[in-house]
């Protein structure tokens, strides 16, 4: 996201769009992929991202392959250089990667010549989902410029956060983030997020909020005491919510750990559109996919979105 | 073998310790600087040194040279040579060796392997048996086999009881103690400065409390102990702070830090280079100014690289997993050179941080140009400007944040005991 200009997010979005309607379709496939070969390049357990890069694959016809760490030879000690230069040479014509490590993507892209898709490094960036979320807050809003947009949550071991802060705070948004201050990381207003003190600071008057998954498996860094008292310091409810804008959008990239960031009538609730996130996220990443692969945009798009 | 007289003519001759700043003849002749004598004798060796700086064989007290155990990262030989190649006729090399050296027979089989080798190499022994932290190394054997000071170097010394005792102990064999100072639970997983930039790669940060709070440790405890401390590539303000108080106090406490550091933030690490990864980090922008004032105002005592030679099989990966430490013996003395290029020090301040004040800490000989003293002799060209080449280092490592940049002065004559170690006159 953070090489991402202005019109490049405009111009995903608005193929986005374009592609949206095909999942909508009673055949849900268009030729435009059609003999093209798109590895998943998995170095970490992911259901969602994985499956929807690869429905947005088979959809626009490509041949997509899943290479989960678990089965490569990342166990075996191979490098992932040699790894990525092995798959390079069956000729694949985008490698999608997602790895623990921020910066895998970048080390791959020095090292070989497919287009390499960001698919989540590390704490680093998931531009995938901050374009796609960004989609779901224009599906509702106008602009973006303007609004208040309010992330609640575990911001320093979140991709999601870095790269949704990046792109909102692009598009003309201000960006407020709360939470426990083992959540917030180091200088992030240099990121553009304005930090509150509270969440209901965060959330007064707010026209967007994104609440962000509490990672347990983070339990050996003593981060936070409990989940119960998360839930009632931090926890996103339905009178926490009633500060925001009465047209609030509540959102969360998933997967959501049900009565912790928020509780269960919010998830489900009028205000929520979780559910929209993830149906745009497939038509984000057909476009993501058809712009990579050419496009209209030409090899711009090459390297590392 | 050598008793030819070489006469270097016409320098600059830079001696701080002697207060000597002006343009002098040094005679060499069997190893050791003589005084001059009316009459050269028959195949005198002359070089005319005119528009270059005559200094003290500097010395590098922080140096990893790989040897026994890793000679594909590094050689005794290979070390020396990017040594003798950067302007040092000696360095202190760390115990992280395969065998850690934490015995006399190990620093006995380093002494031996670099006898013939293009620098004098001063091994610093293991303050913990295997550097685990446990247990006591044998000091006065490896004292009495050769080794100068001693330190855990890249393993923290965390059991606080332990380095009180270590410091007591070398205090019985006159030895200094040399601390990497690292608080380990707060740097745990880290692997870069925390700040602005960690947060926008996503990589997780060390503070530099994690390093000050070991500093202040040292200090408490060289108090404690009347011990000599190290503190070793000193990074940030906070540690300097708590330096400058305590040698107020009249603790017994040196510094002194790396050119990185003074030369280099962590926007370095920018594009996940791992040629920027090193331990502790590159800090802010605020830390490298007061390195540099502190280089200035005697709070920093010496410049040591920490020439941590590494192959591409540990710095080709992903940014967490790439080992940490850069090459420096090559790219140390420009990179001080610049300092006094910037108006920051003189260039008599340069020499006693990489000559004069090292072979102090150390208590080795060197540091200075005096009749009897040992023909240690590092021949400056101050202006020579080059483009430094990762390529074509001695060293075995590439591993430098440094390919590729401009430099103002190198070394293009280094003497060892007399004999001409590297020459680019």
């Amino acid at each position: 996201m953070e090489q991402l200009s202005v019109q490049d997010i405009q111009h995903v979005i608005a193929a986005a769009r374009s592609f949206r309607e095909i999942s909508a379709r009673s055949i849900k496939k268009v030729p435009t992929l059609r003999g093209k070969t798109i590895v998943n390049l998995f170095f970490e357990p992911s259901t969602r991202t994985r499956t929807s890069f690869e429905i947005a694959a088979k959809r626009m016809s490509a041949d997509t392959f899943n290479i989960a760490a678990s089965t490569s030879s990342a166990t075996k000690g191979e490098t992932l250089i040699d790894t990525a230069r092995n798959i390079e040479a069956m000729n694949p014509d985008i490698i999608i990667i997602r790895h623990s490590c921020s910066g895998a993507p970048q080390l791959l892209a020095r090292h070989i010549g497919s287009s390499i898709i960001n698919a989540g490094d590390g704490a680093h960036e998931h531009p995938s989902q901050g374009l796609l979320d960004i989609m779901t807050i224009l599906d509702h809003k106008k602009d973006l410029a303007g609004l208040k947009i309010a992330i609640i949550g575990d911001i320093a071991h979140s991709r999601v956060a870095v790269s949704d802060i990046l792109g909102f705070t692009k598009l003309g948004a201000t960006v407020c983030v709360a939470g426990p201050a083992t959540f917030i990381p180091a200088a992030v207003e240099n990121l553009g997020a304005r930090v509150c003190r509270t969440v209901d600071e965060a959330i007064d008057d707010a026209d967007v909020v994104m609440a962000l998954r509490i990672q347990k498996e983070r339990q050996n860094d003593p981060l936070i005491p409990s989940l119960r008292e998360y839930s009632i310091h931090y926890g996103i409810n339905r009178r926490r919510l009633t500060h925001a804008k009465p047209d609030v959008l509540v959102m969360h990239p998933g997967p959501i750990n049900r009565g912790v960031e928020l509780s269960p009538d919010v998830a489900d609730g009028p205000s929520s559109v979780i559910l929209e996130q993830v149906k745009n996220g497939v038509a984000v990443r057909m476009a993501l996919l058809y712009l990579v692969m050419g496009g209209e945009k030409g090899g711009e798009a090459q390297g590392d979105i | 073998m050598i008793s030819e007289v070489i006469i270097l003519q016409n320098g600059r001759v830079i001696d701080p310790m002697n207060q000597t700043d002006g343009i002098v003849d040094i005679w060499l002749e069997d190893g050791r600087i003589v005084a001059p004598r009316a009459v050269a004798p028959a195949g005198t060796c002359r070089y005319d040194l005119t528009g270059k700086w005559v200094m003290p064989g500097l010395i590098d007290i922080h140096v990893h040279l790989r040897e026994p155990g890793q000679e594909y990262k590094e050689t005794i030989a290979t070390g020396t040579m990017a040594a003798a190649a950067g302007g040092f006729t000696a360095v202190a090399c760390m115990p992280n060796t395969r065998p850690v050296n934490d015995s006399a027979a190990v620093t006995r089989l380093i002494l031996d392997m670099a006898a013939n080798c293009t620098a004098r190499v001063y091994p610093v022994g293991a303050l913990s048996r295997d550097s685990r932290g446990e247990q006591l190394a044998e000091y006065g054997e490896m004292k009495a086999a050769g080794a100068v000071a001693l330190t855990d170097d890249g393993m923290p010394v965390t059991d606080s009881q332990l380095m009180r005792r270590a410091m007591e102990y070398a205090t019985s064999h006159w030895l200094p103690v040399i601390s990497h100072a690292e608080e380990l639970s707060l740097s745990r997983n880290g692997c870069m400065n925390e700040g602005p930039v960690s947060t926008r790669l996503g990589l997780r940060g060390i503070p530099t409390a994690a390093e000050s709070i070991m500093v202040y440790r040292e200090i408490a405890l060289a108090e404690l102990t009347g011990a000599r401390v190290h503190i070793a590539h000193v990074s940030c303000e906070a540690s300097l702070a708590l330096i400058r108080l305590a040698k107020k106090r009249g603790v017994k406490v040196t510094a002194e830090t790396a050119p990185h550091y003074f030369a280099l933030t962590d926007e370095a690490v920018d594009g996940y280079n791992t040629h920027a990864k090193m331990n502790p980090p590159l800090r802010s922008e605020v830390d490298r100014m007061a390195i540099r004032e502190a280089l200035a105002d005697g709070t920093l005592d010496a410049i040591a690289t920490d020439h941590a030679p590494h192959s591409v099989l540990e710095k080709e990966v992903e940014f967490n997993y790439a080992a940490n430490g850069i090459v420096g013996l090559e790219t140390s003395l420009p990179l001080g050179l610049s300092l006094v290029h910037d108006g920051l020090i003189t260039a008599g301040r340069m020499v006693e941080l990489m000559s004069c004040a090292p072979a102090r800490i150390l208590g080795v000989p060197g540091g200075r140009l005096a009749a009897g003293d040992p023909a240690d002799i590092t021949v400056v060209d101050p202006d020579r400007r080059f483009v430094f080449s990762a390529a074509e280092c001695r060293s075995k490592g590439r591993n430098t944040p440094f390919d590729g940049r401009q430099f103002r002065g190198k070394a293009v004559l280094t003497i060892m005991n007399g004999r001409v170690t590297f020459t680019d006159l």
